[in-house]
């Protein structure tokens, strides 16, 4: 069993250690410009006092910018070779993928708070609709978790960041598009495909509809991608 | 105390470890020599927990490394080589993160990092980051690491690697006050370091134990073999070979110098008596002056080259 404690302090040193590089003020700043410039370069356009377009913008950007966030998670212990150090401590696998999951978590998290600020903007020129954009923030913590699930699965493969950053990015890429490329698939496989779309269950909580559907497909991407991860480190031993 | 039973591991093809059987006691240095890619740092991982073994078991205190993972860790203290610390810490922070995970609590926490400071001497280095630090210090970071619990058993991989001569002696100085009281295991290759520090020596070649025993002991499995230094004045060269080839046990006599006079020889004895009172009563016949006589046990050195030829 994973112990909290343990859990905890891994947890604070990942969380910490990110923002002492330079790396972690850069990601934010891309996320933020890119998120911004695309954004309210159609907003005045689309008239709407809504942050939809905001949202609908995430899966994408998520895909390439969380994998960078936690390419180093686990490549640069295999690199610098404190993973030795770390599994011979009185830790489980548990206790080390869940607190650097949490760091990642909270990273992405920290990383939407300037945002805010887009709500706030928005609400004053319109009546803004506060139950969306509760939804939107939600199901973009929930798709932002399970994409770092899925970069920490790629950072558990290899010693090499770039490589991680590219499988982790090639996956969330793939499971954002796979509901617009319904076209070209199979007619019987369709609804299976739809579901397994991230966007398609992302979309549904933006808009400030919480299924459980949805809630149930993020949850059980994080437990996948964690789980691969366990069984990645597992056989590296 | 720790109890290795026929322990094997494999990487794909390549068989890094043997089928060991080793049992380590409670209280004592134990060194692990053998050359580079012996399978030294291999055994030590599997006891640690970070590898697995690919067949056999390794137990300590009676709990097994594939099911009390755990507690096993927690009795032990590793020091991995070349000291892979997080670089991007402080020390500071590195010392109170290990001392969080190892449970230590806010009081016992500060206290016993002051302790590890003193023992280590790590007072100028505390606010410098880990990537800083110079090997010496790094090495002994890493020490601090390994004994922040003060844990039962202590396993150090190659722990002088790197360092300079002072640094050596000061961290020999340390692993031999810790080992009166610890189980300690350190693995090296550097000979000089077994003889100093330990007081049980394991080789391993090519992922097999070949000799197991105290040093002490092992200089006098040797004792079958050894060479008897003389030097003498007024034999001569073919005079003297002829003379002590004939003292059984001499197997050859070689000639090592000759100066103002006197020359001296080299006898190899293979013999496990003393031959030293024939040899010096068949000079007395021959009424030479016998300058120097000395015997030359095999050296360590020998008889680690001797069992890890390839």
């Amino acid at each position: 069993m994973a112990v909290a404690g343990n859990v905890a302090h891994i947890f604070k040193r990942e969380f910490r250690v990110y923002f002492i590089s330079p790396i972690a003020y850069i990601v934010i700043a891309i996320f933020l410009v890119l998120t911004g410039w695309f954004f309210f370069s159609t907003f005045f356009l689309y008239a709407q006092a809504e942050l939809r377009n905001f949202f609908s913008l995430l899966p994408i950007i998520f895909s390439f910018i969380v994998p960078a966030v936690t390419m180093r998670l686990f490549s640069e212990e295999y690199n610098v070779g404190s993973y030795e150090i770390l599994v011979t401590l009185p830790v489980t696998y548990r206790d080390i993928i869940a607190g650097k999951f949490f760091a990642a978590v909270a990273f992405v998290a920290i990383m939407m708070v300037p945002t805010l600020c887009y709500a706030v903007s928005v609400a004053f020129l319109g009546e803004l609709d506060w139950g969306p954009v509760f939804g939107g923030y939600l199901g973009a913590v929930l798709l932002g978790a399970s994409f770092s699930a899925v970069g920490i699965f790629a950072s558990a493969l290899t010693r090499n960041q770039i490589i991680a950053f590219i499988i982790g990015m090639i996956i969330c890429f793939a499971l954002t598009i796979i509901d617009k490329l319904l076209f070209f698939l199979p007619e019987t496989m369709l609804g299976f495909f739809q579901y397994i779309g991230a966007d398609y269950h992302f979309e549904n909580i933006s808009k400030g509809i919480l299924d459980s559907r949805d809630i149930l497909y993020f949850f059980s991407l994080i437990f996948i991608a964690l789980y691969a991860a366990h069984l990645t480190i597992q056989e590296k031993s | 105390m720790i109890e290795l039973s026929d322990l094997t591991k494999y990487y794909g093809e390549l068989c890094a470890l043997d089928h060991i059987n080793l049992t380590i006691e409670k209280g004592k240095i134990l060194g692990l020599l053998g050359p580079n890619g012996a399978g030294k740092t291999t055994a030590l991982r599997i006891i640690t927990g970070y590898l697995r073994p690919t067949s056999g078991t390794v137990t300590a205190k009676g709990l097994s490394i594939d099911r009390d993972a755990l507690a096993i860790k927690r009795m032990i203290g590793y020091l991995p080589e070349s000291a892979p610390l997080y670089h991007d810490m402080l020390v500071y922070d590195y010392l109170h993160y290990v001392a969080d995970i190892r449970d230590l609590g806010d009081n016992g926490k500060n206290q016993r990092i002051r302790e590890l400071v003193d023992i280590c001497g790590l007072r100028g280095v505390m606010h410098r980051s880990i990537n800083e630090l110079s090997k010496g210090y790094k090495q002994r970071v890493g020490l601090a690491h390994a004994m922040m619990s003060d844990p039962e058993i202590l396993i150090l991989d190659e722990p002088t690697s790197g360092l300079d001569p002072n640094q050596i002696v000061e961290i020999r100085g340390i692993i031999k006050k810790i080992g009166s009281e610890k189980t300690v295991i350190l693995s090296t290759h550097i000979l000089s370091e077994v003889e100093a520090t330990c007081d049980r020596v394991v080789i391993i070649n090519r992922g097999k134990i070949v000799a197991d025993g105290s040093t002490l002991d092992l200089k006098k499995e040797s004792q079958s073999e050894y060479s008897l230094n003389i030097s003498l004045r007024g034999g001569e060269v073919d005079a003297v070979r002829g003379a002590l080839s004939l003292v059984e046990g001499v197997s050859e006599v070689q000639q090592t110098g000759s100066e103002d006079g006197a020359r001296s020889f080299k006898l190899l004895c293979h013999t496990s008596e003393d031959i030293r009172e024939q040899v010096y009563r068949k000079i007395k016949e021959q009424d030479w002056v016998l300058l120097e006589f000395s015997q030359e046990m095999k050296s360590f050195e020998k008889i680690f080259r001797e069992l890890t030829r390839e």
